[in-house]
């Protein structure tokens, strides 16, 4: 074991957006899919906060862009629940193969 | 030599991947979102554990306290209860799995083979200097994005609310 460190979060931060990759790729219900997108938002943001602490401390870049985003990502997932709740209202479903008929 | 902080930072990583992997392989979608709150709460923690209290702050509040409920309150509105979600094609999650494999590991070998110049780390950022640095209008600050989040959440509150508007039936 050894002191954890830049990388140790780095591998964290990748493991965890293969993770939310794979979630992404299996599942067919919308909701499930949302839910792989915030763990991947997540493993975006740790790896901007461990790049601000370890490789430019003087600098809060990296906080304000992880502020942003977690702004960003609220906001995509209320509009992505608002439509997610319109295709139930219209489909009964939620399954992504009924998302495509949403352009007609 | 193995002190506090290190067996804290594995026993977070271990809390946060092992919950992440649950949410995304249970068939059961509110345990799901239970595992994701979960999940979220060990970054929450890793953020604690780098002394970026006001991130995890953030992160509590807005993705533990709003996304994972809003994400809840739409499972209520769209899933009938002990509905499981349907099985997955084996070979679709093998290959996915085998995708995402190939994926991590180049990504890894990358990481591993990049030589990051390590700063000497110094305290990290108070809630003053973030507030600071947030409405400063010079050339490094953050002013102007801020504002423009904020359009941004305005625009997605109206949006939403036009989205989801129930139509009025066409029959009079």
């Amino acid at each position: 074991m050894m002191n954890p460190g830049l990388y140790h979060i780095l591998f964290l931060s990748a493991a965890l957006f293969f993770i939310g990759v794979y979630g992404f790729l299996t599942r067919r219900n919308l909701i499930t899919m949302l839910m792989s997108i915030e763990l991947i938002l997540n493993s975006v943001n740790l790896n901007f906060i461990a790049f601000n602490k370890y490789v430019w401390p003087e600098k809060m870049d990296g906080l304000f862009f992880t502020l942003f985003i977690i702004a960003i990502a609220a906001a995509e997932a209320a509009v992505a629940i608002a439509i997610i709740i319109n295709l139930y209202r219209s489909h009964q479903s939620i399954d992504v193969g009924n998302a495509e008929d949403l352009k007609y | 030599m193995i002190t506090g902080s290190t067996i804290i930072f594995y026993l977070l990583a271990a809390l946060t991947l092992t919950c992440a992997l649950l949410s995304v392989s249970t068939r059961q979608i509110f345990r799901a979102a239970i595992y994701l709150l979960f999940s979220l709460i060990g970054i929450a923690g890793i953020y604690f554990w780098l002394q970026y209290e006001f991130i995890a702050a953030v992160q509590i509040v807005v993705y533990v306290g709003g996304i994972v409920v809003l994400i809840i309150f739409s499972i209520f509105l769209t899933q009938q209860a002990g509905e499981k979600l349907a099985k997955q094609k084996l070979d679709r999650k093998i290959f996915s799995a085998l995708a995402v494999f190939c994926g991590f590991a180049l990504t890894m070998l990358q990481v591993y083979q990049h030589n990051f110049n390590n700063a000497a780390t110094t305290s990290a950022p108070t809630v003053a200097d973030i507030g600071r640095k947030m409405l400063n209008v010079d050339q490094e600050g953050y002013a102007l994005p801020f504002e423009v989040i904020s359009m941004l959440l305005l625009a997605a509150m109206v949006g939403c609310i036009v989205i989801a508007l129930r139509s009025k039936p066409e029959t009079k």
